[in-house]
């Protein structure tokens, strides 16, 4: 008996040892970087696991250069571009493909599916001369018509799931009255899928948020740079004093927000990422 | 009643009510009418379509067919169009000797390279993610708080938790150093990132530190929808929980634990943002999509970096074939 006792609270305490080494893994990068954004410069080169003196110089310095201020607003521009423009092809397409039988349905879908497996570098040089041809190069306009490569098709997949899951009566009332596909759309379905909507607008958000290659192929200057491009793009005197104090405070002024917003919606973010793959 | 048919939609009711409609057909005065909205829907349904498979079409079939095109001329990054077609002249050309992609070591080395990274780090992101969840499957006090924790290396942005992560492996000043040298792991501090035989790993454990959540969140997706009777039963027979994880629990996440690793395969197969940040151009991390964008965008060699583009795409699409066929085939004869 005591033995078992015994073993309960040894797997007991395994248990929360497991649960605290998995917390320090998963939040210590993090912490790290606000610890060391916050040291003034002559302690930089002490390792320490936390900070004596808060100091707000490394902000300072990264918020007074205009190149950083114009990338997180080219990066709002772009993402919140990217967010609308997916969301209403996404959500037509959807009532199209999760609403409708006719016949081609499924090819779309295997297309949509295909285009989500795109690697990014195998457009890149199409791509280029696509947006080079309509005189989007280093604007923020051919950033968010490329970011649909990879926001539209899940985009298209999430919402066709969640449409597939209401009820048919809903739509019946209305073609009895004679609306449209575009009134049904809009004034039955999409309040409706107003958590859906907000899952993957969120998803598509932080995609276009992140995206690196096409936003340092298709962008040239400073002054049009986002937010990833212009932290990768950061550095000092020679390659080997790189500025890490100002680089830490500029990736925790751009990650921030994020992780506000996932902690806010961890469980729509989890449905929405279920939803893609799982059902799909 | 034909439009209450007309408004069905999951597949299965949709079969049996078509074959109600059809038989209804023959003598409802309302078929006409019926045809009509169906019609007028289908014809809706591709409207509703058009906008998307445009945008598709722009972004992604049109800049594909093009990349292959490219891909047989010498075209140049300040000329596009003015590439003359050389055939295969890019892939593999003899001229006194092979030369073109398939004849280059560089090339071989980052085809490697990728395979290596992504076997690994998806590995390693299956074993982790799956003990993750089992973690956060269990009921325990605070377990929306460890699960909030473990979502945010998924949202860090890649270009700032590669950033990070060099930061923390600063061979001079980091502190995964510090810690290895106080714990008396290593005598000496470590180069991570310039150390040719170390750096593949540096960008592993990126990899895997940012990815591991979405694995884990997938595979908890699916053990929260288990069935709890067949744990009972296991319990009542007092079967070992480690035998009950392999013979019941792992069966029963397979499918979606295959889902996910699908999805981080091909993630990893075209890794890139990682990779240029914490080692740039190197060597010994230079994987195909680096590859190709330093042929393309540096070296200005529109047709070479299409045609290494090409190779990448093709290499994606049958290791992605290969694995469905297999995956299917496992599935289909475990169950």
């Amino acid at each position: 008996m005591t033995l078992r006792t015994l073993k309960g609270i040894v797997l007991k305490i395994g248990f929360w040892l497991l649960v605290a080494v998995l917390m320090v893994y998963a939040i210590f990068p993090f912490y790290y970087a606000l610890v060391t954004s916050l040291k003034p410069s002559s302690e930089l080169f002490q390792v320490s696991y936390w900070v004596d003196s808060v100091d707000f110089s490394n902000y300072a310095t990264v918020l007074s250069q205009p190149t950083f201020l114009a990338a997180i607003r080219n990066s709002v521009i772009v993402a919140v571009s990217v967010v609308l423009i997916a969301l209403l092809l996404g959500l037509t397409a959807a009532w199209a493909l999760g609403r409708v039988r006719f016949r081609g349905r499924t090819t779309v879908m295997m297309i949509v599916l295909g285009v989500s497996m795109f690697p990014q570098v195998a457009v890149l040089s199409g791509l280029f001369e696509v947006i080079r041809t309509l005189d989007l190069y280093n604007s923020p306009g051919g950033l968010i018509l490329s970011y649909t490569i990879f926001t539209l098709p899940f985009t298209v997949w999430i919402l066709t799931t969640f449409m597939r899951q209401l009820p048919d009566e809903l739509e019946e009332a209305a073609i009895v009255d004679g609306a449209s596909p575009w009134v049904t759309l809009t004034k039955v379905f999409m309040p409706l899928l107003w958590p859906a909507m907000a899952t993957t607008g969120l998803l598509a958000f932080i995609a276009a948020w992140n995206e690196f290659l096409f936003a340092l192929t298709f962008t040239l200057t400073d002054s049009q740079r986002t937010v990833p491009v212009a932290i990768a793009l950061i550095s000092g005197g020679s390659q080997y004093e790189l500025p890490w104090g100002p680089i830490m405070a500029a990736s925790v002024i751009v990650t921030v927000p994020l992780v506000v917003l996932v902690v806010i919606f961890q469980r729509r973010i989890v449905s929405g990422l279920t939803a893609g793959a799982v059902k799909g | 009643m034909a439009t209450r048919q007309q408004a069905a939609t999951s597949d299965v009711a949709a079969d049996m009510t078509d074959r109600a409609f059809l038989q209804q057909q023959a003598d409802s005065p309302r078929r006409e009418r019926g045809t009509r909205v169906r019609r007028r829907r289908v014809r809706a349904a591709w409207l509703f379509l058009a906008p998307m498979l445009v945008v598709l079409a722009a972004v992604a079939g049109w800049p594909l067919v093009r990349t292959f095109w490219f891909s047989m001329t010498d075209a140049s990054l300040s000329s596009l169009e003015g590439g003359q077609f050389i055939g295969l002249e890019n892939y593999l050309v003899y001229d006194n000797g092979w030369y073109g992609i398939m004849a280059d070591p560089m090339w071989w080395q980052s085809v490697w390279n990728t395979l290596y990274f992504t076997l690994v780090s998806v590995s390693l992101e299956a074993v982790l993610g799956v003990i993750v969840a089992l973690v956060l499957n269990a009921h325990f006090r605070g377990r929306t708080l460890v699960r909030a924790a473990m979502l945010i290396p998924w949202a860090i942005p890649t270009v700032v938790s590669a950033k990070i992560w060099a930061w923390m492996l600063n061979d001079q000043f980091g502190i995964i150093n510090h810690m290895l040298l106080g714990l008396g792991l290593i005598d000496a501090p470590l180069s991570w990132t310039a150390d040719a035989s170390l750096s593949m790993w540096a960008v592993i454990i990126v990899d895997v530190w940012k990815a591991t959540p979405f694995v884990a969140l997938l595979v908890l997706a699916a053990l929260q929808m288990l069935p709890s009777d067949c744990y009972e039963a296991a319990k009542v027979d007092g079967i070992h929980p480690v035998r009950v994880f392999f013979r019941v629990t792992l069966p029963l996440i397979m499918p979606a634990l295959l889902v996910a690793i699908i999805f981080r395969a091909l993630d990893a197969l075209r890794v890139f943002d990682v990779i240029y940040v914490l080692t740039s151009n190197a060597a010994s991390t230079m994987t195909m999509s680096i590859y190709a964008r330093q042929q393309l965008v540096e070296f200005q060699d529109v047709g070479y970096g299409s045609a290494a583009s090409t190779l990448l795409f093709m290499i994606i699409a049958l290791i992605t074939v290969v694995y469905l066929y297999i995956g299917r085939r496992q599935l289909g004869g475990g169950s």
